[in-house]
């Protein structure tokens, strides 16, 4: 593969063309934060953690969907990122009702490892409070939409993966949910397989198997990235 | 039908029409219908048959002419004497006094109410004489659903000589020398654009006339596509012809049925004659155009929303790049131009270049079409040379603020777009002035406001409009304006703090650098302007919280 | 094995005249899951509004996934869930109406008829909606009674207004 000269963080380096600025930067150990990148998913760009700088352009643009070019002068820590990063994570605790101490996740959440990397001690917005409900309704997982962040996750990974299109999203701006086929209760889906894809990929305790213990969420995130690249090798 | 034909046909058409000694327009654009000009196209035909005129005088239906609140307007050519407030009972009287006494009704004519002593010939009124008007040309003079009535008028004549004279690469230096930009909003060169889908190699492409006139306060669109259809479906096969694409889309909001209908009816209408779809004019290019439409989503306006609408899809935005030039429509190089923008391409092609370029100021090159709209005297549709200023606008065209009260703001480029207080009233209208003044030139709605209006509440207004239209997929948008909104209400509602306001200013730089798409970018914008020139109402609302006024002084020095 | 009940186990007659629209759309469109929308606008327009019945067969008859379907009507505030009610009454609330006090004729519609925007009489017989902008700025504040524009509408005028076009009791 052709090689390119760029600089991030200061740091020349020599990369491969066609990928992109996040691949780029794990294979060079610069941590970049993600939360709706998912290693064997597509990439959409939404949660906009992992926004960087680079030279000659007024936008900041998320490093998962950008793609490396020849020359580009790129940062990921300036102070301007790291408080977008913050107020990112205070919005993302401040729009449903996520309390740790009574969650399965507690100690395995993707949401609460950002808030104590970007050093969030509290939330400085009102929080929402929304009405949000919890599906039991399937026989052995549970969606609890109080701590959905909507990084859409088990969408993709429903119709990218398992090509069932059970979840999907409905409404639109603060009012979004994911949905089960009509919006159906999840026990009633014509077309979820009962996979557990998407619960392995979910980064919080919206998704878990039934019977779970506050704090005693074990997840398998690698079981969908590792399937995907086993479909690759064509074994 | 070839290319004699068509000229064959003009000609003949132009005879025909030149046959009458007066044609007199009724405008039936969405504004005057509801004031009920129907009826009095109806009336009028029939009191022209019954006092046996109708070789004299040739009726017609016509798109909008500019003055919409002063509807139903009849327009009596060529004497130019337009009539407002015309109805059914003393329309006979007009058809009496201004074809048969040769005297028109001073009390019936436009702005009769209103300007010391009106205009026999309107074309002499401000309104119209500041006025500059290309796309809106031929809006409300012809015939929106006849094809002849369009090409009498040089319709298809660029086209005609794109095909024939001119190759993809001459069109697109054509369109770049006259400077012409995007008039969506954003002001991206349009020839540029047109090179880049040009230069990407692919079995596929598209062009796409975004219809999708969102922004509440604005028309311009509508009235272009109520009125003069052809034009823009002109500019769009020659879009096609230089681009390389051979389909096109139209994509019109749902709320705009007349429009939606008439452009359906254009599209038949030159297709019948040849003039779309395959050979056109018999030359080797073939161009078919489809519509689709909207379904009331303010977002699908930007590109890539509006791409996946298209595509039968939540009209949810994609990161850019890739930009749709190169991956659009279906991954297809794609060509996206604002209905107003593909109406100025036929009159740039059959003038040149050279001649947009010199209209305008020398980085805004042409004319841009307002609607103007609020506290103003003459509402309505305008077109006029970018470079004017806002004061001539809203006094010299706008006819000023009714009622006796003062201006206050002029409002551009609706929920993306700021406020212009009246300090700034001698702004130069063009895209990098009013950016310079922290809003945008927008889509063209401009909505003037009088002391009555309370700008808290306005950026409130606006912060709810972009809340609800948040597709919902970026955290920043889909919460920012969500939490913006809040405060906004707080303090509207006497229960902020100034700890409120810093929270907005910090949110609103936040959602503006970090959102998705052109939406969250721009949804602070109208909350950013009114902090800029009218924080002491945002002062004022917060002085009305009492409790707060009891421990003001702490929360000052701590901040 | 016992099967899972659904929706989409109900059967529409293929005889009802708007359930024969959908289906001429649908051969228009060479039943391309892209003309969604498109068709999702022509049983708007048959029904009034999209039970959740014609939702199932459209997403039959495409050959799309339920959720697809679903997100889609969603999305778009122009696709409606519910009936609308026999008559319709549409307030602009534009920047030009709001200007000149789209809320007042909000409130005097409240205040009449004890509905509020996305809310039908108890009767079902009216409907009340606001639009983003009808794009009738210059004749503002303008309302939409069943299909039909009144500009430079008055606060006190509304009543009778409603009362006249839609034959509504209140």
């Amino acid at each position: 593969m052709a090689k390119i000269p760029l600089t991030i963080d200061g740091k020349p380096l020599e990369v491969d063309t066609g990928k992109t600025i996040l691949e780029v930067c794990k294979e060079n150990n610069i941590e970049i934060l993600t939360m709706c990148h998912f290693e064997g998913i597509g990439d959409v760009g939404a949660c906009r953690l992992c926004l960087v700088e680079i030279e000659g352009t007024t936008k900041l643009l998320p490093a998962c969907t950008t793609k490396v070019a020849a020359n580009q002068v790129i940062k990921t820590n300036t102070e301007k990122l790291k408080k977008y990063q913050k107020i990112t994570t205070e919005l993302f605790f401040a729009e449903r009702n996520h309390i740790c101490a009574v969650c399965v996740a507690d100690g395995n959440c993707e949401l609460q490892d950002l808030g104590y990397k970007v050093g969030m001690d509290h939330v400085r917005f009102p929080y929402l409070f929304p009405k949000a409900e919890v599906d039991t309704s399937h026989p052995s997982y549970v969606m609890d939409h109080n701590r959905c962040i909507m990084c859409t996750r088990c969408v993709r990974v429903c119709s990218e993966v398992e090509g069932a299109h059970n979840w999907g999203v409905k409404n639109r701006g603060v009012e979004v949910r994911i949905i089960s086929d009509f919006d159906t209760p999840w026990g009633d889906s014509t077309t979820c397989t009962s996979c557990s894809k998407c619960v392995n990929v979910c980064p919080t305790g919206a998704l878990w198997p039934k019977a779970t213990v506050q704090g005693q969420l074990v997840k398998n995130p690698k079981m969908v990235s590792e399937l995907v690249a086993k479909r690759k090798m064509n074994l | 039908m070839n290319r004699q034909d068509l000229k064959t046909m003009a000609d003949a058409a132009k005879a025909e029409h030149n046959k009458y000694k007066h044609k007199i327009c009724v405008c039936c654009g969405a504004g005057c219908i509801s004031s009920g000009s129907e009826a009095v196209l109806k009336k009028l035909q029939e009191e022209v048959k019954t006092r046996g005129l109708e070789n004299d005088v040739r009726v017609v239906p016509s798109g909008c002419m500019g003055p919409c609140n002063q509807g139903p307007l009849v327009k009596v050519m060529p004497e130019y004497a337009i009539y407002q407030k015309v109805n059914c009972e003393n329309i006979a009287a007009v058809v009496q006094s201004q074809l048969i006494d040769k005297k028109p009704i001073e009390d019936l004519l436009l702005f009769a109410d209103s300007r010391p002593k009106p205009f026999v010939n309107a074309q002499e009124d401000p309104f119209f004489e500041k006025q500059y008007k290309i796309v809106l040309k031929d809006c409300g003079s012809i015939n929106p659903e006849n094809i002849e009535d369009y090409i009498v008028r040089d319709g298809y004549k660029a086209l005609d000589k794109v095909l024939f004279q001119m190759s993809s690469e001459e069109v697109i230096a054509e369109i770049k020398h006259s400077r012409l930009r995007g008039r969506g909003g954003a002001g991206f060169p349009t020839g540029i654009k047109w090179e880049t889908v040009y230069k990407y190699v692919a079995d596929q492409k598209y062009v796409i006339c975004n219809g999708d006139e969102g922004d509440p306060g604005a028309f311009m669109d509508r009235s272009v596509l109520e009125g003069n259809p052809h034009r823009v479906l002109e500019g769009m096969a020659i879009a096609g012809y230089a681009v390389g694409a051979n389909k096109g889309y139209a994509y019109i909001r749902g709320e705009y049925p007349l429009a939606i209908k008439r452009f359906e009816a254009a599209i038949k209408a030159a297709k019948k004659l040849g003039l779309l779809g395959p050979n056109i004019l018999g030359s080797p290019f073939s161009f078919d155009i489809e519509i689709r439409i909207g379904a009331g989503a303010f977002v699908c306006g930007e590109e890539t929303a509006l791409i996946a609408s298209i595509e039968g899809k939540r009209g949810t935005p994609r990161p850019r790049p890739p930009f749709p030039a190169e991956s659009g429509l279906w991954g297809r190089p794609t060509l996206i131009n604002n209905v107003e923008t593909l109406a100025s391409i036929a009159p740039i092609i059959n003038r040149g270049g050279e001649w947009y370029s010199e209209i305008g100021t020398p980085k805004s090159a042409g004319t841009k079409v307002f609607a103007l709209a609020g506290k103003i005297n003459y509402s309505g549709l305008i077109e006029v040379p970018m470079g004017m200023t806002l004061r001539e606008i809203v006094f010299d065209i706008g006819g000023g603020v009714p009622g006796g009260k003062q201006f206050k703001a002029a409002q551009t480029g609706g929920p993306s777009g700021g406020c212009i207080p009246k300090e700034h009233l001698d702004v130069k209208v063009d895209y990098e002035s009013l950016v310079s003044l922290g809003s945008i030139m927008g889509s063209g709605g401009l909505i003037i406001m009088d002391d009555s209006s309370d700008m808290v509440d306005v950026a409130r207004f606006f912060m709810e409009f972009c809340m609800d239209e948040s597709c919902g997929k970026c955290v920043p948008c889909r919460v920012g304006t969500k939490m913006m909104y809040d405060l906004l209400s707080k303090i509207c509602s006497g229960q902020g703090s100034l700890k409120d306001i810093e929270k907005l200013e910090e949110l609103a730089v936040y959602v503006k650098e970090a959102s998705l798409c052109g939406l969250g970018m721009s949804a602070p914008n109208p909350l950013l302007s009114t902090l800029r020139y009218y924080k002491n109402e945002y002062l004022a609302h917060i002085k009305e919280n009492k409790a707060f006024e009891l421990k003001a002084a702490g929360e000052v020095s701590h901040g | 094995m016992k099967q899972k009940k659904s929706i989409l186990d109900e059967n529409l007659s293929r005889n009802d005249p708007r359930v024969k629209q959908i289906l001429v759309k649908m051969k228009k469109e060479n039943y391309r899951p892209d003309a969604l929308i498109e068709i999702l606008h022509t049983a708007q327009n048959s029904y009034g509004y999209l039970p959740m019945s014609v939702l199932a067969f459209i997403t039959k008859e495409l050959k799309v996934p339920p959720s697809r379907v679903f997100s889609t009507v969603t999305f778009y505030h122009f696709f409606s869930l519910k009936s609308k009610g026999e008559h319709t009454c549409l307030v602009c609330t534009g920047t030009a109406c709001y200007v000149k006090g789209a809320e007042r004729i909000l409130s005097e519609i409240e205040k009449d008829f004890h509905l509020k925007p996305g809310m039908v009489t108890n009767d079902n017989k009216l409907g009340l909606s606001t639009a983003r902008c009808i794009g009738a700025c210059g004749l503002a504040p303008a309302m939409v009674v069943d299909d039909e524009v009144h500009a430079k509408v008055k606060p006190e005028d509304v009543k009778n207004m409603v009362l006249s076009k839609t034959g509504v009791r209140v």
